[in-house]
């Protein structure tokens, strides 16, 4: 307030008593409209959540009318754009399962002992400077990854196995588990910096080295944090995208074998998006299929570590 | 139980200490191979790409002859859905964390709000991708435009900026609000005059993170039908006549980097994969900068505050 005060303020500004009443009211009116707005702007994510689903289902049923909820699931070919039309939803599971399965065999080791390096063994400098760079690495665009995977890791594995197909199912696996590696190492660092300092001081009392106290004492007690991270890795393997949609191929191949090229869930939609897309084309209800199931599967993953959470929570 | 002999004692605790050092070994290994990939990467791209990272390159439309294709029309893209993004996820995003954070009463409703939005955080970017297909293109009848890409990412990161807005709420300490209201306030002058105020760069902090991802994401953006070849520009905001302002631009279609990058990425001639290489540095260049501007921000905050 810079206004020099020469009248007497309480003579001239202080407005009469039924005015201020007016102005009170106008005040709670505006609060509340303001809550209200606010509020809506919190319930527009709930929202979103029943778009989601509302979209996936009503676009994917006119599919289920055409072909039978049991040929989509045991069927094991997925070939919905040729004339001999199939809709094995399996394999692109399969391929889904073994994209996922090869990232999380780098990712969890990897992670899980960056972890404990970081939480048990790093001077406070080092894990300082090595957690925000090894963010960056899970910061990188996954089209660049895809680049990478396609173009340098490719090519180096073909040197050590002559046979490789171009495009392969192992390559993109382990390019995304080395974007999965900072998901899972800070969740389940924050995990184990959350364990007391008592335990450990008890198991240094007696007589044990910090590798045997990480593995004994603080992992069990952090299990809960670790299986969360855990899972927020699983579900970012599978809902991946570019990754595998470039190095991978986007042909449908019912197989487990990581060495050659599948299309997972999330390739098949990318590829079908690419081409003209008429509303009411298969192809267009088909990818809202394919989009239910993989929500579904990171939905199941979800529930698993919020449950796995809540169950085996340590308290303190 | 009897005691064992010193000599084996001492034989326990070297095998110990054995153990212990070959961990460190190893955990500095799985560090190193983070780090490595990290910097592989970028030096592979930079040195690939180097050669077309002219400054033709970001002036030129893309084209059938590898050398004299550029990325002018995916920046452009890129920056005009980027603000889309940000004019949408910002206030609504923000609002819902000011919600959840200062005014919402302790009850099922706002657990069901809360558990939601950490569920939207583990939705994979091509649902979103989807919804948008079928929402946005579709039923509102957006088209495949910049609009309905810029609101796709948006719904993309809005449970990043809401969980950045509540963080920083939260570090707001509750003396501050007390004050405020002593002094006669109402909640939403203690709101907009001071919590949010003070909170500001950890709030910023989480809208940077979050456009960062948003402006490297691609699979959404493909779902929606993005063209890959785009030679011509979107009509300009700013006009020469009345009323100065055209929202043309909202409408027409686009391409992005992520998507140019990807189009070069899947052609077999490897003269296209030099110009992916290039447009990778420039987008790990954007992404990573932006990272760095938040990192550094919330040090600084971290620094700066002493309540």
């Amino acid at each position: 307030m810079t206004k020099p005060m020469t009248t007497d303020v309480n003579a001239t500004n202080r407005p009469a008593a039924g005015h201020r009443l007016v102005r009170r009211r106008g005040r709670q009116l505006r609060e509340r409209f303001i809550e209200g707005l606010l509020f809506l702007a919190a319930a527009s994510s709930v929202a979103i959540t029943f778009a989601i689903v509302a979209i996936l289902v009503s676009e994917s049923l006119p599919l289920f009318k055409e072909v039978s909820l049991l040929d989509f699931l045991t069927d094991r070919q997925w070939t919905p754009l040729f004339d001999d039309a199939h809709f094995g939803i399996m394999t692109l599971i399969a391929g889904t399962a073994t994209t996922t399965a090869v990232a999380l065999l780098v990712a969890i080791p990897l992670g899980t002992v960056i972890a404990i390096y970081l939480s048990e063994f790093a001077s406070h400098r080092l894990r300082e400077t090595v957690k925000p760079i090894l963010e960056l690495l899970g910061a990188v665009p996954t089209v660049v990854f895809g680049y990478f995977a396609l173009l340098v890791v490719t090519p180096l594995l073909q040197k050590i196995y002559p046979d490789l197909p171009g495009f392969n199912m192992l390559s993109a696996g382990l390019v995304m588990g080395v974007m999965i590696i900072p998901y899972v190492s800070s969740v389940s660092e924050d995990a184990m910096r959350a364990v007391p300092m008592h335990l450990r001081e008890g198991s240094y009392a007696m007589g044990a080295t910090r590798l045997q106290t990480a593995i004994r004492v603080v992992m069990p007690a952090a299990f809960s944090g670790l299986a969360a991270a855990y899972i927020l890795g699983i579900s970012r393997a599978v809902g991946e995208t570019m990754i595998v949609a470039i190095a991978a191929g986007m042909q449908p191949n019912f197989t487990l074998n990581p060495l050659e090229p599948a299309a997972t869930i999330s390739a098949f939609i990318v590829q079908v998006c690419l081409g003209d897309l008429p509303h009411d084309s298969l192809g267009y209800k088909t990818i809202f299929a394919a989009g239910l199931t993989l929500m579904l599967f990171t939905l199941v993953f979800n529930i698993l570590g919020y449950w796995l959470r809540k169950r085996f929570r340590e308290i303190y | 139980m009897t005691p064992a002999p010193t000599a084996d004692l001492r034989k326990l605790i070297a095998r110990h200490r054995l153990w212990e050092r070959v961990f460190t070994i190893v955990g500095l290994i799985a560090l190193l191979i983070g780090l490595l990939v990290l910097l592989g990467l970028f030096t592979q791209l930079a040195v690939t790409g180097a050669p077309r990272l002219t400054p033709e390159f970001f002036t030129s439309f893309p084209s059938r002859i590898a050398e004299k294709a550029g990325i002018l029309s995916a920046w452009v893209g890129s920056l005009l859905v980027m603000l889309v993004t940000a004019c949408s996820a910002i206030p609504l995003g923000v609002a819902a964390g000011v919600y959840l954070e200062e005014y919402a009463p302790k009850n099922w409703l706002t657990a069901i709000i809360e558990i939601n939005v950490m569920n939207l955080a583990g939705v994979p970017s091509i649902i979103y991708g989807l919804l948008a297909l079928g929402l946005f293109v579709y039923q509102f009848g957006f088209g495949q435009s910049i609009l309905s890409a810029g609101l796709t990412l948006a719904l993309l990161i809005l449970p990043i900026v809401i969980v950045a807005t509540r963080e920083a709420l939260r570090a707001v300490p509750g003396i501050i609000r007390e004050a405020a209201y002593a002094l006669g306030a109402t909640r939403w002058q203690m709101v907009s005059h001071h919590v949010v105020p003070y909170s500001a760069g950890g709030i910023l902090t989480g809208v940077i993170i979050g456009l960062s991802r948003a402006i490297g994401e691609t699979a959404p953006i493909i779902t929606i039908g993005a063209l890959t070849f785009i030679a011509f520009l979107p009509t300009p905001p700013v006009t020469g006549e009345f009323p100065f302002l055209s929202f043309q631009w909202l409408k027409d279609p686009f391409t992005v980097l992520p998507i140019q990058m990807f189009n070069w990425t899947s052609r077999p001639e490897e003269a296209f994969q030099l110009n992916a290489a290039a447009a990778g540095v420039v987008l790990l260049v954007m992404t990573l900068a932006m990272n760095a501007l938040a990192i550094w921000l919330r040090y600084r905050i971290r620094r700066k505050i002493k309540w």
